[in-house]
């Protein structure tokens, strides 16, 4: 993906990697028995852990263990048999704790990568660097009344994987197909729900720029609060282009945090390299370092369900799907199943455009995701089977399709309720076509000089006939009775 | 059947299981003694309606023929064990009304064993100290201190006010803490019987943390067979502390016979030091003595990085401490001193309700984990311990046991030292290294120094070998026959 910003001194290139924070799904936090539901009444899931009071202790989530290992395998990472956690240092009132326990030099994941899928249909490895479990903070409320700021804990202390990118990426929209892929493959393994609306996975963006073939890299800034894949284009296409304008004018950027402001589709500085935390990391003295051992990591490899990459791969191979419509089904992991159910004894090409085309877009439409579906893949197997015999039309099958999707009504049943049975007896036909004919004198004429104005006919059949007419022998009857057979 | 309150908790358990005496009388004599003696100043917060209803609870279960291994045994608990519903204070004005709502399992063991909680004893807030002096609810009194001398000789510290009460006969057993040698120092200044087990031994859930690697929960007593009565029921695996140790407690008590024969107990000539007040080193060679006519064998073994005990102690607590410290922020609990911003908040909060040591200890601690500093100081220093415990692995390989003083000095007066930290930090010499390398260590009272107070013998023992410790120091104490009484104490 060529990407590069044609400056007044000539072109730049975008040097980019990301650092993904995505909530773990577990039902206990990262050291602590409480409960980690998103939406709870403010302060209701919080432990004494958690709200740091004296003298409590972590204690490590084992779940939250296997679940990053088992992120960790999905990225083809390296697992480190032992991590340490570490205290990160510094005040704020919504870390309790006056510290938030993190991994700093030894990381339960270390190098991995994450193949992104691009628009030609070739693909791009993005280096993983690190992935490490951490904590998260409670929420600071400010504003919500007047002059004070509020804190919920609720969110303190659930576990988060840091995934940590290399800075591979080259183009704005090369940031959203990682983005995407990690969160496919997240959502794959069950680590992270990967809901960026609620938080659980939030993203900051690396972004430096550096003219077209120089090898080295420009003084990066760190963007934060990237957090849909709608911004994320748009936050690092800004600063980069921010960065070029500044160099071209024989400035200097500045090492800096910067935050991205949706509203103005701009990113402003948050504080600079002097204003940098020391966090003052240190082993945790509480937690002893972490080991895990063959048996647990082979056991979590063997769990690992088959990952976007190697479904999509097999569809292509077994189901002859285009790379683009195989990579569109396996995106999400229950889409992908839904099509194999649905193609399972059927024409798979078929299967996949129909729910390509009309699934997703009337899952679209309502606002469903794929787990939601109201019409279950048997249904749309069954409207799928009723199109191959032929009881009936492409147009009516449309129409039972959104009945279905709507009433919840099965195809056949829908079909033999409302009479949309296709009619392929010619002798029922025939009197509509005669009648038309003989009402359109001047139309018959012009479809006999002009044979495409048979389709005419044929619609207006169609239409006659309620569309339960099969269209070919419509087709058939209409250039018969105006002699063009 | 006077003077309950001088019972040892072996005698009161073997009297109450007899029932020829009550745990409520028992309690009741030990109140009568707390507030006789409360310019003592070794309690934070009495609980006598508490202890009084534990004890009735005790009796009745007691005349059932049931209880547990300190069923009705009164004792003191170091003010910074969290117990629910009693304010819990680690002797800091930043803490001065919080409340728990829950227990640490150090003492929930023991309510579970039957003991009854007195009160809450008087420290050096948030246990730094080897004085008592740092606490915000004033220093604790020795009861060496004879009447009317002036100002008063300090009890060691931290754990200054349960060395003092069980000392002056306020209650026959507490519990401490010890992260430098809080519980051997007060107990070698108070003439009592001291024991910190090995890190890990005790869960520290629910004690306020002061050097989580250092910090080790232990007991005060006035006899061995005491201390290891008390510290059997306060120690065992804890799920909710990762660092403590899945091993089963032996029966140390029942097993005591102060059989030394046999025994190699080594004598570190790194411990020597130079300007040692000569009664410590007489009082070591006695020590040294009574083993070796007790049939030990005495060796000499070397601790070659001992010297560097105290800066590695004094780099590793504080960083330990700047952080632990962290979340008194006035936000959630404790003291909040409004400021003009979040910033000042903190700024006053912190710099209100911490005193000088912890204000001290913080600033150190923050220094050597700054960027740039960290290798120097915090990075050195861990390797420093790790070279500390292959020390004493070195010389365990050719030893059971370790016989020193435990503290430099005898008890100093209040005031002393005060302005002088590192001479302060120096009354820990013989203690810390323990700490460091997570060993088992006991103080003994063997002897009187010219002034007339108490002085310590201390036994070092291998990991997980409490055993050991307790034996040889049951050896000391028979040998020592150390029988004076403080002078400081209000009888009834």
């Amino acid at each position: 993906m060529a990407w590069t910003i044609a400056g007044r001194t000539g072109e730049w290139e975008l040097v980019c990697g990301l650092e993904v924070h995505a909530q773990v799904i577990s039902k206990a936090k990262l050291f602590s028995a409480a409960a980690t539901e998103f939406g709870a009444e403010p302060n209701s899931r919080v432990s004494p852990v958690d709200a740091g009071m004296p003298g409590m202790l972590p204690v490590l989530n084992g779940f939250c263990v296997e679940q990053a290992v088992k992120t960790g395998l999905a990225l083809e990472a390296e697992i480190n048999r032992v991590s340490i956690f570490e205290r990160k240092n510094y005040f704020y009132p919504d870390l309790p704790q006056g510290y938030q326990i993190s991994q700093y030099q030894q990381p339960i994941v270390g190098r991995g990568r994450i193949l992104i899928d691009l628009p030609d249909g070739t693909s791009r490895a993005i280096g993983i660097t690190r992935l490490h479990l951490e904590q998260d903070a409670g929420k600071s409320l400010h504003g919500a009344r007047e002059g004070v700021t509020l804190i919920d804990l609720n969110r303190c202390g659930v576990a988060l994987m840091e995934i940590v990118s290399e800075p591979d990426i080259r183009a704005p929209e090369e940031a959203v197909l990682y983005l995407k892929k990690l969160r496919s493959i997240l959502r794959y393994v069950g680590t992270c729900d990967g809901n960026m609306e609620e938080g659980s996975l939030r993203c900051d963006a690396n972004v430096s720029v550096r003219r077209v073939g120089d090898p080295r890299f420009g003084t990066r800034c760190e963007i934060k609060n990237v957090n849909s894949m709608r911004f994320v284009a748009k936050a690092i296409e800004y600063e980069a282009r921010r960065q070029v304008d500044i160099l071209e004018s024989g400035g200097v950027v500045e090492q800096e945090t910067r935050l991205f402001d949706a509203a103005r589709g701009e990113t402003r500085s948050m504080r600079g390299k002097e204003e940098a935390h020391d966090y003052r990391y240190f082993p945790d003295p509480d937690l002893l370092p972490l080991e895990l051992d063959e048996a647990l990591i082979e056991r979590l490899r063997a769990e690992l369900p088959e990952l976007p990459d190697a479904k999509r791969a097999r569809f292509v191979s077994d189901y002859g799907l285009s790379a683009y419509d195989a990579g569109v089904l396996v995106a999400e992991r229950a889409a992908a199943d839904y099509f194999e159910a649905v193609a399972k004894g059927r024409d798979a090409k078929f299967a996949a455009n129909w729910v390509i085309n009309e699934l997703f877009g009337a899952l679209a439409r309502r606002g469903l995701e794929i787990e939601a579906c109201p019409l279950p893949a048997e249904a749309l197997g069954e409207i799928l089977d009723l199109l191959a015999e032929g009881t009936i039309s492409g147009k009516i099958a449309k129409e039972v399709f959104q009945e279905a999707f709507d009433s919840g009504a099965r195809p056949r049943a829908i079909v033999e309720a409302k009479g949309l049975r296709q009619v392929t007896d010619a002798g029922a036909i025939e009197p509509v076509v005669a009648k038309l004919v003989a009402d359109n004198p001047q139309q018959a004429e012009n479809a006999r000089k002009n044979p495409k104005i048979v389709g005419w006919f044929v619609g207006q059949v169609m239409k006659a006939t309620g569309g339960k007419a099969n269209p070919a022998l419509v087709n058939e009857l209409v250039k018969k009775a105006l002699g063009l057979g | 059947m006077t003077r309950l309150e001088r019972l040892g908790l072996v005698e009161a358990r073997t009297l109450l299981r007899r029932r020829a005496i009550g745990a409520v009388e028992l309690t009741r004599a030990c109140l009568a003694a707390m507030e006789r003696n409360r310019a003592l100043n070794a309690f934070i917060t009495e609980t006598p309606e508490r202890a009084l209803a534990m004890a009735e609870a005790a009796d009745a279960r007691l005349a059932r023929g049931e209880g547990g291994p300190l069923e009705g045994l009164p004792i003191a608990v170091k003010d910074l064990f969290c117990t629910e519903g009693v304010r819990t204070t680690a002797g800091s004005k930043i803490l001065a009304n919080f409340v728990p709502p829950y227990e640490s399992t150090v003492t929930a063991r023991l309510w579970a064993a039957g003991a009854v909680l007195l009160g809450k004893t008087n420290l050096d807030e948030f246990a730094m100290g080897s004085s008592n002096t740092t606490s915000a609810f004033g220093p604790v009194v020795n009861p060496w201190t004879p009447a009317g001398s002036s100002p008063p000789f300090v009890p060691g510290g931290s754990s200054g006010g349960s060395a003092a009460a069980v000392a002056g006969f306020l209650c026959p057993a507490a519990t401490g803490t010890d992260t430098g040698g809080s519980i051997r120092q007060p107990a070698s200044f108070c003439g009592i019987v001291g024991i910190k087990p090995t890190y890990g031994r005790c869960s520290r859930f629910g004690i306020v943390a002061f050097a989580s690697s250092l910090d080790q929960a232990g007991a005060f007593a006035r006899s061995v067979a005491d201390a290891a009565l008390l510290l059997q029921a306060m120690a065992g695996f804890d799920p909710k502390d990762s660092t403590s140790a899945e091993l089963p407690v032996p029966d140390w008590s029942g097993e005591l016979r102060g059989r030394v024969k046999g025994l190699r107990i080594g004598i570190p000539k790194e411990y020597r030091l130079d300007g040692m007040p000569s009664e410590i080193e007489t009082l070591w060679a006695r020590g040294a003595d009574w083993l070796r006519a007790q049939g030990a064998e005495l060796v000499e073994v070397s601790l070659p990085h001992t010297r560097y005990a105290l800066p590695t102690y004094y780099i590793v607590a504080p960083a330990e401490a700047s952080s632990n410290l962290a979340r008194y922020d006035g936000m959630r609990y404790g003291l909040r001193v409004t400021g003009r911003d979040l910033v000042d908040t903190y700024k006053k909060t912190r710099g209100e309700g911490f005193g000088a040591e912890v204000r001290r200890r913080i600033l150190i601690g923050t220094y050597v984990l700054s960027a740039g500093y960290y290798d120097a100081y915090y990075l050195k220093a861990q390797k420093v311990r790790r070279r500390i415990v292959e020390d004493f692995e070195a010389a365990f390989a050719r030893c059971d046991a370790l016989l020193t003083p435990t503290a430099p000095s005898a008890a100093f007066r209040i005031g002393e030292r005060s302005d002088d930290p590192v001479a302060m930090y120096l009354n820990d010499v013989f203690t810390v290294t323990v700490n460091l390398a997570g060993l088992p260590g006991i103080s003994v009272p063997a002897g009187l120094s010219a002034a007339g107070l108490p002085l310590g013998l201390q036994v070092i023992g291998k990991p997980w070998d409490e055993a050991t410790v307790l034996e040889v120091a049951r050896a000391l104490e028979e040998a020592a026959e150390f029988r004076a009484l403080p002078p400081g104490v209000v009888e009834a």
